[in-house]
């Protein structure tokens, strides 16, 4: 069993602070969602935990099994077993699928499975619907959006992290293929004890990745956790409903925030 | 040395020693470069010395022959020409100094293909240029006559530490519905300067690709003319280059449409490390007549260290407005984005930035005429690369 915990997170970009005090706690096998408004911080907690470069963390901690995670360079990161699901996976002209899945095996030591590489490729493929001939094309090049996220969702089934962060998975998705990489990953969980952290914006995803925990990130801070019942509450009421007191009278003027999410 | 005099010329009595006295007449002639003229701008133009240089034979083997194919080599030192031969050079009026000194000088050698025929085996031409302190004039022709194909690789030789100069120059000639593919490769050593030149002609419906990878020499220089005569004829140029150390590379490029319905396509891309240089101009010029045509230029360049530096001005020329055309041209370090991704799933920096690097000239590579020399040059950049050294 291992856990996953994000500690009074407090992170910036440029002079912008985005992150005031995150906090969240996950196990293996669990899932959980991060539900937010744009300009909550969703994006930049996922790039965070991962270690992008660009963003200044004033405090906090992020602990793996309680090793300290920041500070470790990103390819540590993942290799001690952290992995992201871009939202959108960037394209690398030239350089295949299974060139960086071995160099990335070869960090964890996995030679077996660098071995088998192609056949472990061939059968994730095939659960997942992703066209073999994809497996031949350089990184992301040329994929629709669909096929990039099956494309990513091959890797994590592959490289089997401790846990996983997905961000906005359902962007670009149309619903076979949403529902193709949701299962696999939902699998993961059952089958191989991955964490997962959603982050999402639309509880459109939540229908195949079904958390047991729903945080709801508001302007930096988790202003709400609670079971699924907390998405059908957005559903009905928006992200205005758990928008802090002080901030309603803005949000209503200068951003529509929490208003027509759910359309 | 062998120097042709304006009189030992005319002793051969031939239109042969015609064309090389009146190219010894012409070098004569024309005034050193300056890195003031345009074409010169930012080259090591300025360090050279032909002073220093003497003339040499071109050490030259040559592989892949066939039935397919006439080979004549006429070296420098001939007397005479098959008197054929002659046609090839009558044409040539350049004034520039070193096609003109290339003329006068030239190590001839010409590979025709006959109307119809297939050449499959790709012709391998190897110079190996370790004559310290010698200039070598080689001039390869390739003569394809209508409907044929040949595919030739030029290759270009040296050891580190030995001060050789080669003024190339390629001439490609694409009958009727011919196809032509050419690929240079400079392996030249350290201390080593090239001074070259390619030219295409393509006629009607003829296919013309001019090949380039440039990973050696101190300074290294190419000008990669494709000119279309024909209406329907299509050429591509490619090159992959990458300096390191203290050389520079330098390209200057001409897609030149002179006839209705031609295509070009260019692709260039290059890296410098350390203190490296590389320049890349190129221009596209589209006659008025040349109705239809579609031209692309592309060329990309890799910064790998924060003390090299390359420069990149691509041009157009359009006298027709019936024309599609578009370049492209980008300097910069390897792209952030990509190296997070790598890392994000466990590959190391150096591994990552190797693989970024590897991937980049993959475009290229893919495009090269002899496939299995694309897996070798590939880890021939691989090795060059300092990236990940001792990782």
């Amino acid at each position: 069993m291992s856990t996953l915990e994000i500690r009074d997170l407090h992170a910036s970009v440029g002079n912008k602070k985005i992150l005031h005090g995150v906090n969240l706690k996950i196990s293996s096998g669990e899932v959980h969602a991060v539900m937010g408004p744009n300009g909550a911080g969703k994006s930049t907690l996922s790039a965070v935990v991962l270690g992008r470069k660009g963003y200044s963390i004033s405090s906090g901690s992020v602990l793996l099994d309680g090793v300290e995670m920041l500070g470790l360079p990103t390819w540590q990161r993942a290799v001690a077993g952290l992995h992201l699901v871009l939202q959108y996976p960037t394209e690398v002209p030239g350089v295949m699928l299974n060139d960086v899945l071995s160099e990335a095996l070869k960090g964890r030591g996995r030679d077996g499975d660098i071995a088998r590489l192609d056949t472990l490729l061939k059968t994730e493929a095939a659960r997942i619907h992703f066209d073999e001939k994809f497996l031949e094309r350089p990184l992301n090049v040329d994929l629709s959006g669909g096929e990039k996220k099956r494309n990513e969702t091959l890797q994590l089934s592959i490289l089997k992290p401790l846990f996983v962060i997905l961000d906005e998975l359902d962007s670009g998705l149309d619903v076979d293929a949403l529902r193709d990489c949701a299962r696999r990953v939902m699998d993961a969980t059952e089958q191989d004890g991955l964490g997962a952290l959603v982050i999402t914006h639309y509880s459109r995803v939540l229908a195949e990745l079904r958390p047991s925990k729903i945080h709801i990130l508001v302007k930096g801070r988790i202003v709400e956790t609670g079971g699924p019942e907390l998405a059908d509450v957005l559903e009905r009421d928006g992200y205005a409903a758990f928008t802090p007191e002080e901030t309603v009278e803005e949000a209503s003027t200068s951003d529509p925030m929490g208003l027509n999410l759910f359309p | 040395m062998p120097v042709l005099t304006p009189d030992a010329a005319l002793s051969l009595g031939a239109t042969w020693s015609q064309v090389r006295q009146s190219a010894h007449e012409r070098a004569t002639a024309a005034s050193f470069p300056t890195t003031d003229e345009e074409i010169w701008r930012y080259s090591r133009i300025g360090e050279l010395d032909l002073a220093t240089f003497t003339v040499a034979e071109t050490p030259t083997s040559i592989t892949g022959l066939s039935d397919a194919v006439t080979v004549t080599q006429v070296s420098a030192s001939a007397v005479a020409l098959d008197p054929a031969l002659t046609d090839l050079f009558s044409e040539t009026t350049s004034s520039d100094l070193f096609n003109s000194l290339n003329l006068a000088h030239m190590d001839v050698i010409v590979i025709s293909v006959a109307r119809g025929v297939v050449a499959s085996e790709p012709i391998i031409v190897t110079h190996t240029l370790n004559g310290e302190g010698n200039i070598y004039f080689p001039r390869l022709v390739i003569d394809a006559a209508e409907n044929s194909e040949v595919t030739v690789v030029e290759r270009f030789i040296s050891n580190d530490g030995v001060r050789s100069l080669v003024v190339p120059v390629l001439d490609a000639r694409a009958a009727q519905s011919a196809r032509v593919r050419y690929l240079a490769i400079n392996e030249l050593g350290d201390k080593a300067w090239q001074i070259g030149e390619h030219h295409s002609q393509g006629h009607r419906d003829s296919d013309t690709l001019l090949a380039t990878v440039a990973l050696g020499g101190d300074y290294a220089r190419v000008s990669t003319a494709a000119r279309l005569l024909g209406q329907g004829s299509n050429t591509r140029q490619v090159a992959l280059y990458f300096a390191g150390g203290t050389q520079m590379h330098d390209f200057r490029t001409l897609q030149e449409h002179a006839a209705p319905r031609t295509t070009s396509d260019l692709l260039f891309k290059g890296a410098v490390q350390d203190t490296a240089k590389s320049v890349y101009t190129g221009l596209i010029k589209i006659h008025n007549n040349a109705k239809g045509s579609v031209a692309y230029q592309t060329n990309r360049n890799l910064t790998l260290s924060h003390g090299a530096w390359a420069e990149s001005v691509p041009n157009l020329e359009i006298e027709t407005n019936d024309v599609k055309c578009s370049h492209a041209s980008t300097v910069g370090p390897i792209d952030e984005d990509q190296l997070f991704y790598l890392e994000s799933r466990g590959v190391n920096p150096d591994v990552a930035q190797r693989l970024v690097v590897l991937g980049f000239f993959d475009e290229v590579l893919a495009q090269l005429p002899v496939g299995n020399l694309a897996t070798s040059l590939r880890q021939q950049v691989a090795n060059k690369l300092s990236i990940g050294v001792g990782a």
